[in-house]
């Protein structure tokens, strides 16, 4: 096969001093409409929405887990009842007054699922970022620099890759004062070595490709070529890599909270499973108790993974299922 | 053999890693938790100075040692075996208390992993085989749901209904101590795997999903390669493509899991021991974190640390002998 | 080669159709095709990336999978005369599909899965176009190799398969001593040979050949092609020999189809291909490389690009890229004709239809027009 040398800078575009424009004028992007400002929100709620719809499992997956976020947004203001208050009406199985019972102090299930959301998803989602944040970057600068500095990052993903986070997360918290953020400070700190292999290999493979050469070859800074040229092209990689850390996040700081060692006067998914245990539930036959905060945590995740592998089906063709339509495969003779 | 021992120096890095780590997170947390441990260490009545000097070790107290000087003692205690006392089983060492029962988790490990492997991959080939059938859709989304399941979710479910509710398991224990007398008699192994299965089906039930949609996505990628259409134009038989040439380059991504997994096995039982009041290290280190019974939970947690590390260790040395590519260096 | 044995038919194939089922539309990959392939000789098949050369061929074999699906025309193999394969059985190969046919050809699109199984490799068989690709990369090349002794010869021993192995590497000029090398330890130009060497291993009567040195560099692609051509004059088989380099075909084949949006569009003789192209199309193909030698030609790509195989246009699908293209080419469908009543060569063009157009146009013609065409249009 023949190399041609190609550039993705054709000399036109260069400009007097040989370097590429650096953008729109200014005077275009400071002039805003009211008419254009709609119909740019219309624009993004349209691709959003193209987005969203790209195939059954990105759809169904995306539903899930926004359902979730608006719960965990908008629930707590339609509760009337105190999660916390205690009741009289101890053990009572789900009924009109407590729609998913009440536990060993009497307190409605129900309301504290619901604010219980807020606790779980806002953490969830807070730990998964603070992963990105982190995995982002080490992958990035480890890729893209190499040498002694992709060395030592290297090595120390490797390391942190084979401890296992459970455990260490729970090493590490109980010497600290009860807190969420403990918490997900701790599992985000335990959970980041895998997306940031994924993101170094790929940036290795990213950092050889033309367009990055041009960009360097253009004079632009180090910075500017590694989050405005390689990241774009990374983002499934990154939104997929984020997605499953949130799920493992998710499942770390409810098995941390399970364990007792989530702040227990925050209500959230984890610390009432922790309250079922600790009270016995089981014995009392209250299975309205931890039946449903697990649920809500598998849901959640279930919606995540799907999210995960939509986008997944959607990258490789290859795992795509093509709907033949039934007449042709009648006629099929082979 | 370069690649390996490069592999191997990562390995004994990290446990290095988590020991050191461990040494030094008491000495970092704000507070004084080792003071207070060892307060209420005392208040329970006199101890074999020994351990005692242990415990000091471990924790930096009562001493005029430099940082570097305790390192070095904490590290000459680990290698001794020497972890400490217990509060929570007061004054057994913690070391007696793992020796113990460990054993029991054990048993639930083994069982565990063996069947989780073997039925995950088992289905994933058959599905990818079968694509674009009902089946597949059904069992994949079932199998994406189980994936972020909880495992002691699933095991108070498991407990409730099926222990519970059926009588059909018993509720807790490794064995009826009423009943049966420990050793290799038949009974007491039947009562013991009687007791087993609940907590070994909830593990496998949670994990098998991870690695079975691991091994489905890989089969489907593998399937569509050339070198698996080559086979079938060749007239070999429909079994021969599929293990020897589809599932053999498929599984290669499923061994790397399941040294990944493993941990979350680990992990994983270790959550349904306490579901289960099965006696294993599970269920004592969360007795231990009830109790702030820090010797104990450093204890076990470093134990666990270290075999999980030991078990990647394994899981990359079988997939060298699986890979013949596997000598070159490889981003993987 | 005996004139008998040139004549002698060995594979039709008539009327196939290949579709693809794809959410956006079906796509017409291979549409009416029909060619004969007869004994010991090579059959070209050209055209660009899409025009469904690789369809046909792995359809012929029926290694087509979902949503590909074959939706009409007949694959029908002759087998060689009863003579060839009792001299065949005589040396320990058995042909069992052969055996009790009468003359009848074999219709392989109905075949079962046993028997497909046992047509292939032992009649035909594929060397892909990626050998590393195509190559199980866990597997060391001997055991590739001896796989399919032991599916198809039940009756050899271990070490007559063992034998047989190491006499296909000889053959192909690759070390005994790589036996149990695996794919990655081999270079591109082994890796190659490797792949025709399970070809050859149970000396099937067709050998297709999907590209099979365009992933190597051009002093390995003459290496293998010399191989290729050598190992063909010793053992006879006849060859599908697919590629997009038309420069190649006019050097080996015997036969050249000239493929395009799915229809077979030119077929002729080397020789008349190479003089006479008659198809614009073949034309422009041809004359898209330099030569070494001979005057000194404008080199001319050719305008455009294929179509969409969901939206082909009506009339002659190369009708939009055609120099020159008539009324009759936006409406009609040409079909594959004896371009005079005396020749061999086939072309579907209405140049060639009396009914639509009287004059032919020469080559040198056809050459004017491309020039025309290509001064005319604006700089891109």
């Amino acid at each position: 096969m023949s190399h041609s040398p190609s550039s993705h800078v054709s000399p036109a575009s260069l400009d007097a001093d040989g370097r590429l424009p650096s953008g729109p004028p200014p005077s275009e992007a400071l002039t805003t409409r009211p008419a254009s400002i709609l119909s740019g929100v219309v624009a993004v709620l349209r691709g959003f929405w193209s987005l969203v719809t790209i195939n059954r499992k990105v759809m169904v997956g995306s539903g899930i887990v926004g359902f979730f976020v608006l719960v965990a947004l908008f629930g707590p203001l339609f509760i009337r009842q105190n999660p916390l208050k205690y009741t009289f009406d101890l053990i009572d199985p789900p009924s009109s007054a407590h729609w998913l019972g009440t536990n060993l102090g009497g307190q409605d299930l129900f309301s504290q699922l619901v604010v219980g959301t807020r606790a779980s998803v806002f953490w969830a989602f807070f730990s998964g970022l603070l992963v990105l944040v982190i995995s982002v970057t080490v992958g990035l600068v480890s890729g893209y620099f190499g040498g002694i500095v992709d060395d030592i990052l290297s090595l120390l993903t490797s390391v942190f890759l084979v401890i296992p986070a459970l455990p260490l997360a729970i090493v590490a918290t109980q010497y600290f004062p009860r807190a969420e953020i403990t918490i997900a400070v701790i599992v985000a700190l335990t959970n980041w070595p895998w997306g940031a292999r994924v993101l170094r290999a790929q940036t290795l493979s990213m950092r050889s490709r033309e367009f990055v050469t041009a960009a360097r070859a253009g004079g632009e800074r180090t910075w500017r070529v590694i989050f405005s040229e390689i990241l774009p092209n990374e983002l499934s990689i990154v939104a997929a890599s984020f997605i499953t850390t949130t799920i493992q996040v998710l499942l770390a700081v409810a098995g941390l909270e399970f364990l007792g060692l989530g702040d227990s006067s925050i209500v959230s998914w984890g610390t009432m499973l922790n309250g079922a245990y600790t009270s016995s539930a089981l014995i009392l036959g209250a299975w309205w108790w931890f039946a449903p905060p697990g649920l809500c945590i598998a849901l959640l995740g279930a919606g995540l993974a799907l999210l995960n592998f939509g986008i997944d089906e959607f990258a490789d063709p290859r795992l795509r299922r093509e709907r033949p339509a039934k007449a042709a495969q009648k006629k099929a003779v082979a | 053999m370069r690649h390996l021992i490069r592999r191997l120096s990562i390995y004994l890095l990290a446990i290095w890693a988590a020991i050191t780590l461990n040494f030094f997170l008491p000495r970092l947390a704000p507070g004084n938790p080792a003071e207070l441990y060892f307060y209420r260490l005392e208040t329970h009545g006199s101890i074999n100075p020994a351990a005692l000097k242990a415990l000091e070790i471990e924790f930096g107290l009562n001493t005029t040692d430099s940082l570097w000087v305790q390192y070095l003692k904490y590290l000459n205690n680990l290698i001794h075996g020497n972890l400490g006392i217990s509060i929570t089983f007061f004054p057994s060492s913690v070391g007696d208390i793992i020796a113990q029962n460990i054993r029991w988790t054990l048993v639930l490990l083994t069982m565990s992993v063996l069947i989780s492997f073997t039925l995950g991959t088992l289905i994933g080939v058959f599905l990818a085989w079968r694509r674009a059938s009902a089946l597949d859709t059904a069992l994949s989304s079932v199998m994406m749901f189980l994936y972020s399941i909880l495992y002691p979710w699933l095991a108070f479910m498991a407990l409730y209904f099926l222990a519970f509710s059926l009588g059909w398991f018993p509720i807790q224990d490794a064995y009826d101590a009423a009943t049966v007398t420990p050793g290799w008699n038949l009974d007491f192994l039947l009562n013991a795997a009687d007791h087993a299965f609940l907590p070994a089906l909830t593990i496998v039930v949670s994990t098998v999903a991870g690695w079975m949609l691991t091994m489905r996505n890989s089969m489907i990628t593998t399937l569509s390669e050339d070198y698996v259409l080559m086979a079938k134009a060749k007239g070999l038989t429909s079994r021969r493509v599929m293990f020897a040439y589809a599932a053999r380059n498929a599984i290669l991504p499923s061994v790397t899991g399941f040294a990944i997994t493993l941990g979350g096995i680990v992990g994983g039982s270790l959550l349904v021991e306490i579901i289960f009041n099965y006696p294993g290290v599970g269920f004592s280190l969360f007795q231990g974190i009830q109790n702030d019974d820090f010797a104990l939970t450093q204890g076990i947690l470093l134990l666990v640390i270290v075999a999980i590390i030991i078990m990647n260790l394994i899981a990359d040395l079988l997939y060298a002998v699986l890979d013949p590519r596997a000598g070159q260096e490889r981003s993987m | 080669m005996g004139a008998s044995e040139q004549m002698e038919k060995l594979l039709e194939v008539k009327n196939l159709s290949v579709d693809y089922e794809a959410s956006s539309g079906t796509v017409h990959a291979v549409t009416d095709v029909s060619f004969t392939l007869r004994r010991g000789e090579i059959f070209g098949l050209a055209g660009e990336s899409g025009s469904g050369k690789s369809t046909l061929a792995y359809a012929i074999s029926r290694l087509l999978n979902p949503p590909a699906i074959i939706t009409g025309g007949q694959v029908l193999y002759y087998p060689p005369s009863r003579a060839e394969r009792n001299a065949a059985l005589l040396q320990g190969q058995a042909h069992p599909i052969a055996d009790d046919q009468n003359g009848q050809p074999i219709d392989i699109l109905h075949l079962s899965s046993a028997q497909l199984r046992a047509f292939r490799w032992n009649e035909l068989a594929i060397v892909f176009q990626s050998a590393m690709n195509a190559l199980n990369p866990v597997m060391n090349i001997g055991t590739q190799i001896i796989d399919v002794l032991k599916t198809h010869r039940p009756g050899m021993s271990g070490k007559e398969r063992k034998q047989r192995a190491l006499e296909l590497l000889q053959l192909v000029g690759i070390a005994p001593d790589r036996l149990k090398s695996y794919p990655h330890e081999l270079s591109g130009g082994m890796r190659q040979r490797a792949v025709i060497a399970i070809a050859l291993a149970l000396s099937p009567e067709i050998i297709i050949m999907d590209e099979p040195t365009t992933a190597l560099d051009v002093v390995v692609q003459r290496d293998i092609l010399a191989e290729i051509m050598r190992l063909r004059e010793q053992f006879h088989f006849s060859v599908i020999f697919i590629t997009h380099d038309l420069s190649l075909l006019l050097e080996l084949a015997d036969q050249v189809a000239i493929m395009y949006a799915g229809r077979m569009v030119e077929k002729a003789s080397q020789r008349d291909l190479y003089n006479n192209p008659r198809h614009p199309y073949s034309y422009g193909l041809i004359h898209s490389f330099p030569t070494l030698h001979g005057p000194r030609r404008k080199a001319s790509g050719i305008p455009g690009s294929p179509p969409d195989l969901r939206a082909v246009p009506p009339g002659c699908a190369f009708h939009p890229r055609c120099p020159l293209a008539f009324s009759a080419c936006m409406t009609d469908l040409p079909v594959l004709r004896h371009i005079s009543a005396a020749s061999d060569q086939q072309a579907a063009c209405h140049l060639y239809d009396p009914q639509f157009n009287a004059d032919p146009p020469t080559t040198v013609a056809i050459a004017a027009s491309y020039e025309a065409k290509v001064e005319g249009s604006s700089v891109r």
